[in-house]
């Protein structure tokens, strides 16, 4: 059995003796003794490190993983710099808990400074908090800040991640509030139909760009008729888009929100990821989660500490807007060391890169006969294609160590990132060309 | 300390990428970005150096005693860390098909297994990333039972207790239910009377954590969660302090009908500065047709609250873990949880005042109220002095039914002489508190910086660094 606990058993011993019991049962007084597990857990015996190792390794051995990922729709396979996943690693910061404490916490509440700013810069908006815990939930809480007593419903589009669609329904049929999903119109959010929608007792409109199929949206004519409507605009964006793309503050936006786990966090099957929250100044203190602020301490240094802890519910308790209190405060700090890492310049390259290459892809696949674009429009890197025999052709490419597009309703959903080198892509394309030349 | 923005200098950079080796594509005007965001400009070396910097000014676990009441800040096994960084777990597309993750669902299966063994439960979900977000999950699937019934118009109030996590209300009424709040009992238990008097018709379920949040096993827990069901409520537990019953009782046994569980607390997760954590969500079979889906994954007709199957590595860490310690270890863990929390409130004994003298269960809590009345001296003050003893500070004010309360929890990972010196500092201030309470007042002296002023910070707030 493996064990963490560092006393050897005579010092527990003579622990229980200096507490004046017998065993630990004693410690167990007030338990119900029928409830008390008399057999102790079904479990098997606990094992050692080696051992562990062994059944955790044998695990990930069950998983392929793919050398070439052509897969998007919300999880990103972008090159992660090594400093970054060396770094988030330091002991301190892994092991420490939300910086409550701020004379003992400034590395991590300045890192989290540092993070808000770089969203700020990213997005254009003037506050960020710091981090809630993916995209969709940063998507449902900006549903939440939006709403007042008149206006209480919210207006999604219906080309937004289908996960990000689902998430927000939960957490309007938690608060009990109504939400409106925007029909798509040749892969785009359709405007003639949102204008309509913009009844009086619409509080918010989320638009994700670049959208699920891959396309960019027309944001700045949607936040425009959100806006006419008296109405807040949300947009939710690709972060490494925003290297080369239009700034939600740009568009309009009130509030941009968006995953941004391509700032260096793995895939990870899933998570943990972490969603971006920012917002326009006239907004701050309807953000949820934490926000850290600069001060001064006694002596007159600067410092950093959580601002605005009056909107939270340790102190509201069922008043606050939202429970959140956990953020993602390591992957902040993986993405913030990330956009260092990149600059600018770094950012804008990985971006156009990415672009580019999934241009390539498209206009090589559809050289193919068969293959040919589901939608027209400017995208960044996704596009949906309609193909014959899909199913066959990404199980060739999966046989082949390459992860395909995502076959989704409209057709597949591909994505190229800089990772991918030219060769890569070609391999895949012939692979589909001989699949469906037969 | 400075920025990382003051560090910057035009022209620094890393190279990472290689040239684009297809045609360059860019953004037609109308799309484009109009200026390239401000971002640091600086070469590796010197953004290795700020981010140490930064660690230097942070104390986690691995840099000594963390007696963080409710958070269990327990150490972090780096086989946990090792298992989370394996490429066959950290490479995978959430999206993959199914038999490319067979390895993860060989981990979602066994942890899920294991883990409602432990909370005795019937199935659960990975899908929330913390504890409050685990709370959120668990009273909608309350509320989608009592829809599920035709009862959801009727069914409107969930009775959460004084004494609770400041997140149960806010969860609450995040799901639409109107809270009651119930007064403890003096002891912080459950005052059964006063719950009779609150449950009925409209009753749709309870939230409490057992132990309870001022450390004491309620007794009479079986007794609650009969009354609640009896009104036609359901029982949601907190986890939040599962680590001093783990292996010994379990909430399904109590009577709980679901439950989330701090994979970042029980399961030796890291914490990470505040995050990610992992609130998995256990229930009993009746539930369990309510669970959470991913929309993409699984088909669109189920609650959802994050993307996905849920924080995947945090599992693959707290898997680990349970393997580790297996059928034994588990139950060891809780013990010496317990053991040491009331060896050490035993050593604290004398000077600052238990809030309940008795056993305890995995923390308790001081009552400075005498003490601040004597000397001046806060449970703040005596907080901040603590940072000066390289010691992180209890959780201070809460629960909100004990006044000047320093809640401490010094977990099972603490050895008996680091129990011994925390007393000895506590005794240490003590004694400090007659002797020099402006001392007191205005420490920490020797932290990273002196006490922040937070009003201003809230009052006039600075959230983001500016070009000068």
């Amino acid at each position: 059995m493996g064990s963490y606990v560092p006393s050897a058993p005579g010092e527990r011993k003579q622990m229980l003796d200096a507490i004046g019991l017998k065993s630990f049962r004693d410690l167990y007084k007030d338990v119900p003794k029928e409830m008390i597990l008399k057999d102790g857990l079904n479990l098997p015996d606990g094992m050692s490190e080696v051992e562990a190792r062994r059944a955790m390794t044998g695990m990930a051995d069950q998983n392929t993983v793919f050398s070439t990922i052509l897969r998007g729709a919300g999880a990103y396979d972008h090159v992660i710099p090594s400093i970054v996943s060396y770094s988030p690693a330091k002991e301190e910061f892994l092991t420490a808990y939300t910086p409550y404490q701020a004379e003992m916490s400034q590395g991590i509440l300045q890192s989290i400074f540092e993070f808000q700013t770089e969203m700020c810069e990213l997005t254009g908006m003037d506050v960020s908090n710091a981090s809630v815990y993916d995209g969709a939930t940063a998507a449902a809480e900006s549903a939440a800040m939006c709403r007042d007593r008149k206006r209480t419903v919210t207006l999604i589009s219906g080309c937004a991640h289908p996960d990000v669609i689902q998430t927000v329904r939960t957490y309007c049929y938690g608060t009990g509030h109504e939400l409106r999903v925007v029909p798509c119109k040749d892969g785009r959010t359709d405007l003639a139909a949102l204008k309509e929608m913009l009844t009086e007792d619409v509080a918010s409109f989320y638009v994700q760009q670049p959208n699920f199929f891959g396309l960019f949206e027309d944001a700045e004519a949607l936040g425009e008729a959100v806006h006419a409507a008296g109405a807040l605009y949300v947009m939710g964006c690709n972060p490494i888009a925003l290297g080369i793309m239009k700034t939600p503050r740009d568009c309009g936006a009130d509030i941009a929100v968006g995953e941004a786990q391509p700032l260096g966090p793995p895939l990870g099957y899933g998570g943990p990821y972490l969603g971006y929250m920012t917002a326009t100044a006239k907004l701050m203190r309807k953000l949820p989660g934490r926000i850290v602020g600069q001060t001064v301490d006694a002596k007159g240094d600067r410092a950093f500490v959580l601002a605005l802890q009056a909107r939270e519910q340790h102190i509201r308790r069922e008043k606050a807007s939202s429970n959140i209190c956990s953020n993602e405060a390591l992957c902040a700090f993986t993405a913030g060391l990330y956009l260092a890492v990149m600059g600018a310049k770094g950012l804008a390259e990985a971006a156009t890169q990415s672009m580019s290459k999934a241009h390539y892809l498209a206009e090589e696949l559809c050289k193919i006969p068969g293959v040919s674009m589901r939608f027209e429009g400017e995208f960044f890197h996704e596009f949906v294609t309609v193909m014959p025999r899909a199913d066959e052709v990404l199980a060739a490419l999966e046989a082949n160590g390459i992860l395909g597009g995502l076959p989704i309703e409209e057709g597949v959903l591909w994505c190229a990132t800089e990772k991918v080198s030219k060769a890569q892509l070609d391999k895949a394309v012939s692979l589909v060309k001989e699949v469906l030349a037969k | 300390m400075k920025l990382i923005f003051e560090r910057s200098v035009p022209g620094r950079k890393c190279d990472i990428l290689p040239a684009c080796d297809v045609k360059t594509v860019s953004l037609p005007a109308g799309l484009a970005r109009r200026e390239a965001p401000t971002l640091p400009e600086m070469a590796e070396v010197d953004i290795s150096r700020h981010y140490t910097e930064l660690c230097k000014n942070v104390h986690g676990v691995n840099s000594g005693f963390y007696p963080l009441g409710s958070c269990t800040m327990k150490y972090n096994p780096r086989i946990d860390e090792e298992m989370a960084s394996l490429p066959g777990f950290t490479g995978i597309h959430p999206l993959s098909p199914a038999d490319s993750v067979r390895g993860c669902r060989a981990v979602l299966d066994t942890a899920q297994k294991y883990l409602c063994e432990i909370f005795g439960m019937a199935d659960c979900t990975f899908q929330p990333a913390a504890g409050a977000h685990g709370e959120f999950t668990g009273v909608l699937l309350i509320k989608k039972y009592h829809e599920s019934r035709g009862e959801a118009q009727k069914r409107t109030k969930i009775i959460v207790p004084d004494s609770a996590h400041g997140t149960n209300p806010a969860t609450a009424s995040m799901c639409g239910y109107t809270v009651v709040n119930v007064a403890s009992a003096p002891d912080g238990c459950v005052d059964l009377e006063a719950l009779k008097a609150v449950l009925g018709e409209d009753t749709a379920g309870l939230m409490l954590t057992n132990p309870n949040t001022v450390g004491i096993f309620d007794e009479n827990i079986l007794e609650i969660t009969r009354l609640v069901h009896e009104a036609g409520g359901l029982c949601y537990y907190d986890g939040a302090n599962l680590n001093a019953v783990m292996g010994i009782v379990r909430p399904g046994d109590m009577g709980f009908d679901c439950i989330h569980s701090n994979l970042h607390k029980t399961f030796a997760t890291p914490h990470g500065g505040g995050g990610p954590g992992a609130g998995v969500v256990g229930c009993k079979d009746f539930l369990a047709p309510f669970l959470p889906k991913s929309a993409l994954m699984d088909g669109k007709d189920a609650l959802q609250v994050r993307s996905f199957a849920g924080t995947f590595l945090v599992v693959v860490k707290a898997l680990t873990y349970i393997l580790t310690l297996g059928k034994e270890g588990i139950p060891e863990a809780a013990e010496n949880a317990v053991l040491n929390a009331n060896y050490l409130m035993q050593k604290i004994k004398g000077t600052f005042k238990p809030a309940f003298d008795r056993i305890c269960m995995h923390e308790f809590v001081l009552d400075l109220s005498d003490f601040k009345k004597e000397t001046g001296v806060s449970a703040l003050d005596v907080a901040k002095t603590l940072i000066d003893y390289g010691m992180h500070p209890p959780t201070m004010y809460f629960p909100l039914i004990v006044h000047e309360a320093l809640m401490l929890e010094p977990t099972e990972t603490e050895n008996k002489e680091n129990l011994d010196a925390a007393a000895e500092v506590f005794r240490k201030l003590y004694k400090l508190g007659f002797e020099d309470p402006e001392y007191m007042h205005a420490a920490p002296h020797h932290a990273q910086i002196a006490r922040p002023d937070e009003v201003q910070a809230s009052r006039n707030p600075v959230v983001r660094w500016a070009k000068a």
